[in-house]
């Protein structure tokens, strides 16, 4: 009875006592008999990791937790620093461009998260079809989604252009919708909003690809079962594609809430913040409190603030839309 | 959904929906065309001179000039950024390759114990924000005399980019039979031998995934080489394109033409390897 599981579950590995004293050059002094050691000599030893472990370490762990500590100091970048508990967090809880911050961010994000997957489904959904041009748009709409995002933040600010006869307000001139033309990015209640644009026009592209490889994983028999049994297009895609699409939905609600959350180029080139603080979000005001104002203990809980956040967020993704995922 | 994302062709035929037709291809069409004015501006603006620009700035450059398009490469000093940024791109992609997959493949074949918790502390650098580590960071590079160089830059994509990089691999390793370097092992290679020779070369697809992601991922960042390279003559294209801007931004003509001509390479490439790209970022995060 002993014996038993032992071989079941190195039986595969084990090729018997006579095999085992064979490998001679394998390094390890690896002695017959020994069902264990015989099956660490396969196994590839510490060296594999070490290298990787080092350089994350160095970069990743050690920098985090440094920034976990120096939140609670008033580090000011140079010299000594003192604890200071959560005096940081108090003065964040009184900050009003701090405060604006988080719900700038939260707003952001939340445009950016629905805006762009709607739209990346339906690009999906279009693309996906039976038309001649499908290969053509999917290079197109996927296309600025490989470029800097603060060489699309340039080229945005153009189309924002305050100008009545240039970018966007031209467009809109020259349609005879002069009425809608707006300062874009000097309008402090607009000018959040237009980032979220400019976000989604770059990334609608990427939710697509995501969505477009998920509706290309619903088996045709199950729409063709559905439309047998008399279900309209609608009803197929709410009762056979929809819930196939979860695990696609699941990656893009993902990667664009995280994106989101730490979203900085794209705002520090358009806006820098302005005007005023309107379109100020937890990254810009931890980059000017450490970089500008030398606030680095400040700064570093901001960013302990922003990493809360994205931690939070995403568990409590994976946790509920992991549960609605089915398989084909 | 990885399956199908790596091969998307293969049974097109019967998978290929039966909506479409002539209206959907209009509408399409007309969505792309909206989609592309930002790119009808950057493209047109870059062929005027100042006195069209201020006259017609929306329609078609006649005549077209390509001055602008000298200037800016010169003003813009965009030799020596695509070489900065080539350089800085390409060790930083072998290094993450060599040492995510070594890594990935420890961690893929000891999936219990010490192993388990090692990969999860590299997945958990995939949800910190490098913002937390940020300052830290930057001291550290700092104190090692590391700022404005190519080899600063190297360690931090190096290190940022490994967690998503093991990912990737692991997931890949763990799905690959481990017979082959078994085999390997008992007719006598060492673990690098059997590692270099027959695990690696398995290991091609998802290391196209890698280079495609990260490789996108490094040449577009634009913060930490402006933290780490401004000044220094070292700027990556990004970066370079940024003081330009700065410098210029009254210019619409020059600047959009040096925008155009720091965005052309990673969009030829795009377009050259457009299917493994979109193969790449579609399937890439689910292995």
């Amino acid at each position: 009875m002993n014996s038993l599981p032992d071989t079941a579950t190195s039986g595969p590995e084990k090729p018997g006592p006579a095999v085992g004293g064979a490998p001679a050059k394998s390094g390890a002094p690896a002695p017959a008999g020994r069902t264990r050691r015989h099956r660490d000599a396969t196994l590839p030893p510490w060296a594999f990791v070490v290298p990787a472990l080092l350089v994350y370490a160095v970069v990743v762990l050690y920098p985090s937790l440094a920034g976990v500590v120096y939140a609670f100091t008033d580090w000011s970048g140079v010299g000594d620093f003192a604890f200071v508990g959560l005096d940081n967090f108090r003065t964040l809880l009184n900050d009003d461009r701090a405060l604006e911050s988080v719900s700038n961010t939260l707003l952001l994000t939340l445009a950016v998260v629905v805006v762009q997957n709607g739209i990346g489904l339906l690009l999906a959904l279009g693309v996906n079809a039976n038309i001649r041009s499908r290969s053509l748009l999917r290079v197109i709409f996927f296309a600025p989604a490989v470029v800097s995002p603060v060489m699309v933040a340039f080229l945005w600010k153009y189309v924002y252009n305050p100008d009545n006869g240039a970018g966007l307000n031209g467009i809109l001139g020259a349609l005879g919708l002069g009425g809608l033309r707006q300062d874009w990015l000097g309008n402090p209640s607009l000018a959040l909003w237009s980032v979220a644009a400019m976000v989604v026009w770059q990334y609608a592209g990427y939710s697509m690809v995501i969505f477009l490889a998920g509706l290309q994983s619903v088996p045709a028999e199950l729409h063709e079962a559905a439309r047998i049994d008399g279900a309209g297009t609608w009803q197929r895609f709410r009762y056979v594609t929809w819930p196939l699409l979860a695990p696609a939905l699941t990656i893009n609600l993902m990667l664009s809430t995280i994106g989101g959350l730490k979203l900085f180029d794209q705002v520090y080139a358009a806006t820098n913040g302005g005007p005023g603080t309107s379109s100020e979000t937890l990254s810009t005001v931890l980059y000017k409190e450490a970089f500008v104002f030398g606030k680095f203990g400040y700064s570093t809980a901001v960013a302990l603030v922003l990493a809360l956040f994205v931690a939070a967020v995403s568990l409590v993704q994976l946790r509920y839309l992991r549960a609605r995922e089915v398989t084909a | 959904m990885s399956t199908t994302a790596t091969t998307p062709r293969s049974t097109a035929p019967k998978r290929r929906p039966r909506y479409g037709g002539y209206g959907l291809e209009l509408v399409m069409a007309a969505v792309a065309v909206v989609f592309l004015f930002p790119v009808y501006a950057l493209v047109t603006l870059a062929m005027k001179d100042p006195a069209q620009i201020a006259d017609s700035p929306l329609s078609p450059p006649a005549p077209p000039t390509f001055a602008n398009f000298g200037n800016a490469w010169s003003s813009a000093s965009l030799g020596p950024a695509l070489l900065n940024s080539t350089i800085i791109t390409v060790i930083s992609l072998l290094l993450l390759i060599v040492l995510g997959s070594t890594g990935a493949y420890y961690l893929a074949r000891r999936a219990r114990g010490l192993g388990y918790g090692l990969y999860i502390l590299f997945l958990l650098g995939i949800v910190l924000p490098f913002q937390l580590g940020m300052i830290p960071l930057y001291k550290l590079v700092d104190d090692l005399g590391w700022l404005g160089t190519y080899h600063g830059m190297v360690l931090f994509y190096t290190g940022i980019q490994l967690p998503f990089t093991v990912f990737l691999y692991t997931g890949f390793i763990r799905a690959l039979p481990q017979d082959y370097a078994q085999a390997a092992l008992i007719d006598g290679c060492d673990h690098r031998q059997a590692f270099t020779r027959i695990v690696f070369p398995l290991l091609r697809p998802i290391t196209g995934t890698v280079i495609i992601l990260n490789a996108v991922f490094i040449w577009n960042d634009f913060f930490t080489p402006l933290l780490y390279l401004g000044g220094s003559g070292k700027e990556t294209v990004p970066v370079g394109v940024f003081s330009f801007v700065g410098q210029y931004v009254s210019d619409y003509g020059l600047v959009f033409a040096g925008l155009a001509l720091a965005a052309l390479p990673i969009l030829v490439v795009f377009l050259l390897l457009q299917r493994y790209v979109i193969k790449g970022f579609a399937g890439g995060l689910k292995g």
